[in-house]
């Protein structure tokens, strides 16, 4: 098992993870921690040592110059006949399957994404418009429904599991042109903060193939970061997108609650869970929003507002005045640069708010009295909207079944086999505070806090335009270094989570790097923003990304 | 889509088949197992105690489609064909609230009397169960979409009659949950639309096939909760009809006990009179009818009854019933092991329920008139009881009469011929009233006809008997000897003279079929 795991090359590392039996989650741990003293991980650190440089090399990594929209310059190329959506597909799962044995990224690659970009090339050749993202690879988060594709959340309990239809956010990619060319590797049902918790396979971070790539998108914040697809979607619950996007050096966009159709979102906590992208820059992450925001019928908690065009509040570096951001407040979040915070990563941030203030912007220190709050509130709410969604995972109507003699010791060993440790755990605190009795103390005080949350963030955003914060307290960590203390995973999530206790947009930048036992890592800079205002953290981002000093 | 997730969800799991006789805990008391004629002891029994009973009833809406996604809401369709990943629910899906569901809730919410929740909202009911796909069911718990309502009813004249009004506790919107359908003997259904399935389970001799399907998942429901206001068996029926009634009446769903479209389960429990504590109180389900509402509650009622009386009171446990209607008993289907805990929360998925006062106002002006006006005006027009209770049970029969009298007809006579012949006449025929093709101005008129003495009551109706059509023909062909000769000459035209006069002798009465027949072998020619 260990071998398999480990960091042989499996460019199918679905099929592969479906040979095996269920996965004791103390066996897996242990392959975790003992990992570098297998046979395999000397296979394993040769592969990082080399790894590493050549994926830092990859072109979706903007290191020396300002990042560019790598989904302009294909649609460019495309549309001038230079390049065939084929040739781009063709590139990218190219390198999609050099890198995948290191990264391990991929739950599934599409096996039909040359023959959807022959389509787009016919369509192109034919005078049609396929849309805005014709022959753009795209990966999905494997908690997204994928007709053609199978969907499993990360978890055993979804083994093979083909859903009948795409989720809206998959749909309208499709109907844009995007080339979906596979599903990328999750914490089981986005509970977790690492990729660990996948049911399946670790996910490295490229630039340090011993660290994690952070969660619970990690696996498309990681395929970004190593070049493997142009972009990606993936799911934001308390920080799911932003913190892997820091890890791995790219941008991360959580749009407001309800701004993206949550349909054919596997679940985990519905009042906070949020579909948003993946990209290497502000641009791409701009026009993946074009596609996917906007109503849906099917979706009751989605917002009729008008969808801007997200493009148009951006202004090429060229035509940018002498100070692009005068006459705008900041305010930086006082609670989230203090103690628990790394003090690298803390100077980080503070350089980026000098540079926001050279741009001309005035950033004040602004102070959220129930920040703190915030953590153990959350995880009683998500903990228990987890139990009550994953009450549909019970082995009747599709995923492995365990038989049993009776109905009830059917649900206990499908259940009991089918979820991870982080997952039961999630069940079981989520079940208690909701149960009779205590559902005062927990759920509803929960609740309470979140109103004052909400409270919180809407004085502040008064006074300051964007609120700022470091993403998350520490740059990626070791694998394996947090498995087995999950109340420090769980801290990880202090910058967060708060965002979405308060259903805000919030971007995830790449501000900086620091150097961790050898290894340069980045560090992002979380911007917050008013409700359904994405617009202008893009654009305020967008400035930010043109003008930083290159690392 | 539909066909292609059909074999995912037909299913099925094992089950250990459970001994008969474990479920069926036999009444220990000798008065309750002689329960033949159960309602006839009822009075003797309730000397010295009183029962309580409250009704909860679900009734299934007739929306086109169902509460939260857009499947129909049908019957008797293939299984599993009215499905989709909202209510089967799969990975990812969410509810849709259906608007029309809403209409019909403020709909019987005002035709109860309640007040209605401007904001309400929904929660999910959590429980484990394998005809329950998503592991809970949408319902609305704290804030229900109205409260405190009453239904007034008029007891059957046969059982001493009487004026009653009940509360009503609440009335929210809910979802069905599938069906479940349990095959013994390994292929019992082979042949039926289940036989699709392509693989089973089946861990040892004593299992069973359990087949799931999903027709009924997220079919809208209101569920009434009474007070526990009702004290026998009829006022708990009289109950039941009442709201079938309403619910007819309204138009929000066929109301129909033995279809299963409205259901209710009832809580009994007796205490001594004069004690203000209530007993410990029973749920009985599983009854299709009215009828067997009243038979089920009295049979409780005396079965309690006679615990209490041989100081066995203790005996009365908290648990569920089911009325077996073979047996005429209620049975223990299974002891409530403490409170379940259904960890209600607000549902996520769904906003808050807000209903504008405008909405409301509009529904409530379009409201038909309900039963019980509709018995207080006939018992105001002077009809007696026996009357009103029946002209007032079924709306198109009320209709009928309503536009009778509207055509002028005495109201007296207009009811019996409604009660009398026609009501005779439709059961016979198995005919609804609308069928009828006499229409209430030809009644009105063949009413005011025998009124003013121009027609008898007798002459009124049709003459169908073949042997008087016969010396009716007679007659007629004895007093037109010329034209009989005629005709035997060879003037068949003639045929149409005789038919004429013997529809001229009876004044129009006769049937004209039977007579053109009988004619016709009179004068030979079949």
């Amino acid at each position: 098992m260990a071998s398999s795991l480990g960091a042989q090359a499996h460019a199918h590392g679905y099929g592969q993870a479906q040979a095996h039996g269920y996965g004791d989650a103390r066996s897996a741990r242990f392959f975790r921690n003992a990992g570098d003293l297998s046979p395999s991980s000397c296979r394993f650190r040769a592969a990082m040592a080399t790894a590493s440089a050549s994926i830092l090399a990859s072109p979706a990594i903007p290191r020396s110059k300002p990042a560019a929209s790598q989904i302009s310059r294909l649609q460019t190329q495309l549309r001038k006949k230079e390049i065939s959506a084929v040739e781009i597909v063709t590139e990218y799962l190219d390198r999609l399957r050099e890198k995948e044995p290191d990264v391990k990224s991929f739950l599934h690659i599409s096996s039909s994404a040359l023959d959807e970009a022959a389509e787009i090339d016919g369509r192109l050749a034919r005078g049609d418009d396929p849309g805005p993202l014709a022959g753009i690879p795209i990966a999905i988060k494997d908690n997204l429904c994928t007709q053609g594709m199978p969907s499993t959340g990360g978890s055993r309990i979804l083994d093979g599991y083909r859903p009948p239809y795409d989720a809206t956010a998959v749909k309208r990619l499709k109907e844009s042109g995007a080339v979906l060319i596979g599903k990328t590797n999750l914490d089981e049902f986005g509970m977790g903060s690492s990729t660990e918790s996948s049911a399946y396979q670790v996910t490295s971070n490229p630039w340090d193939l011993s660290r994690v790539p952070g969660g619970s998108s990690g696996g498309s914040a990681a395929a970004v970061a190593a070049g493997q697809c142009a972009c990606a979607l993936g799911s934001d619950t308390g920080g799911s997108i932003r913190q892997p996007a820091s890890f791995c050096g790219v941008v991360g966009l959580k749009p407001t609650y309800g701004r993206v159709s949550r349909f054919g979102l596997m679940a985990y906590a519905s009042s906070l869970d949020v579909v948003g992208c993946l990209g290497t820059s502000v641009d791409d992450v701009s026009l993946l929003l074009n596609a996917i925001a906007g109503h849906d019928p099917a979706d009751a908690t989605s917002s009729s507002k008008v969808v801007p065009n997200y493009l148009k509040a951006l202004v090429p570096a060229k035509e940018l005045p002498g100070n692009p951001l005068a006459g705008m407040k900041f305010g930086i979040i006082k609670e989230t640069i203090g103690e628990g915070v790394e003090p690298a990563v803390a100077q980080v941030v503070k350089n980026a708010v000098v540079h926001l203030e050279k741009l001309g912007a005035v950033v004040q220190e602004v102070s959220l009295p129930t920040f703190s709050l915030g953590l153990p509130a959350y995880y009683v709410l998500a903990a228990s909207e987890a139990s009550s969604n994953l009450s549909r995972y019970d082995g009747i109507r599709y995923g492995p079944r365990v038989v049993a003699d009776e109905l009830n010791a059917m649900y206990g060993a499908s259940r009991g086999q089918g979820f991870g440790a982080e997952v039961k755990r999630r069940i079981l605190m989520g079940t208690y505070a909701l149960s009779a009795g205590y559902y005062d103390a927990f759920y509803k005080r929960a609740q309470q806090v979140r109103t004052l949350i909400q409270q919180d963030f809407k004085k502040a955003l008064e006074d300051g335009h964007i609120l700022l914060s470091p993403v998350a307290p520490s740059p990626a960590f070791k694998i394996g270094e947090k498995v087995l203390d999950p109340l420090s995973m769980y801290l990880g999530d202090l910058m967060t989570v708060n965002v979405n206790m308060a259903g805000l947009p919030a971007l995830s930048l790449p501000c900086g790097l620091i150097e961790d036992e050898g290894s340069k890592l980045p560090v992002g800079l979380q911007l917050i923003g008013n409700a359904f205002e994405e617009e202008e953290l893009l654009r305020v981002g967008h400035i930010f990304e043109q003008t930083v000093p290159t690392w | 889509m539909a066909v292609g997730s059909c074999e995912s969800i037909v299913l099925l799991y094992s089950q250990p088949r459970i001994p008969r006789s474990a479920l069926q805990i036999r009444c220990s008391s000798s008065l309750a197992s002689k329960q033949a004629s159960s309602s006839s002891k009822i009075p003797s029994a309730l000397q010295d105690f009183e029962a309580v009973i409250g009704v909860e009833t679900h009734v299934q809406l007739g929306t086109a489609t169902k509460a939260f996604c857009g499947c129909l809401s049908q019957y008797g369709a293939q299984p599993n064909s009215n499905v989709c990943p909202v209510c089967m629910g799969l990975p990812g899906a969410l509810p849709v609230l259906n608007e029309r569901v809403v209409d019909f809730a403020v709909k019987l919410g005002l035709a109860l009397n309640c007040d209605l929740s401007l904001r309400s909202k929904f929660d999910r009911k959590q429980y484990f169960y394998a005809d329950l796909p998503k592991g809970y069911q949408i319902s609305q718990f704290d804030i229900p979409i109205a409260r405190h309502g009453s239904i007034e009813v008029d007891l059957p004249v046969e059982y001493g009659g009487g004026h009653r009004k009940f509360g009503i506790t609440r009335v929210h919107i809910e979802e069905d949950a599938g069906k479940l359908v349990h095959a013994g003997g390994g292929g019992r259904l082979s042949g039926s639309p289940y036989s699709l399935v392509t693989f089973f389970f089946s861990s040892c001799c004593f299992s069973l096939l359990v087949f799931v399907d999903l027709n009924r998942a997220g079919v809208p429901l209101l569920e009434i909760v009474s007070e526990p206001d009702m004290r026998t068996g009829i006022e708990a029926a009289e109950y039941a009809a009442e709201v079938a009634r309403v619910v007819k009446c309204l138009g929000i769903g066929s109301g129909s006990m033995a279809e299963g479209s409205l259901r209710c389960d009832v809580n009994v429990s007796v205490r001594p009179r004069g004690q203000a504590a209530f007993g410990t109180k029973v749920e009985i389900k599983n009854m299709n009818s009215c009828a067997a509402m009243h038979r089920a509650i009295d049979f409780e009622i005396l079965r309690q009854v006679a615990l209490h009386k041989e100081g066995l009171e203790s005996k009365i446990v908290q648990e569920t019933r089911l009325w077996e209607e073979g047996s005429q008993r209620t049975v223990t289907m299974r002891a409530k092991e403490g409170l379940a805990d259904y960890r209600y929360f607000p549902e996520p998925d769904l906003l808050e329920l807000v209903l504008k006062q405008e909405q409301v106002d509009s529904i409530n002006e379009a409201l038909p008139e309900l039963p019980n006006e509709t018995r207080r005006r006939y018992e105001a027009l002077g009809l007696s009881m026996q009357d009103v209770l029946v002209l007032a049970d079924d709306k198109s029969v009320s209709e009928y009469f309503d536009s009778t009298l509207e055509q002028g007809a005495d109201m007296k006579m207009a009811a019996n011929w409604i009660m009398g012949d026609i009501t005779a006449y439709l059961k016979t025929e198995k005919l609804s009233i609308s069928d009828v093709k006499i229409s209430p101005s030809v009644l009105a008129e063949l009413v005011s006809l025998i009124k003013d003495g121009t027609i008898s009551g007798k002459i009124g109706k049709e003459i169908s008997d073949e042997a008087e059509i016969a010396s009716l023909v007679d007659k007629v062909l004895l007093e037109n000897p010329k034209q009989l000769e005629a005709f035997k000459k060879g003037k068949t035209k003639l045929q149409g003279f005789f038919e004429g006069q013997v529809m001229r002798s009876t004044n129009g009465r006769v049937n004209p079929i039977l007579m053109k027949k009988v004619v016709a072998q009179k004068l030979g020619l079949s």
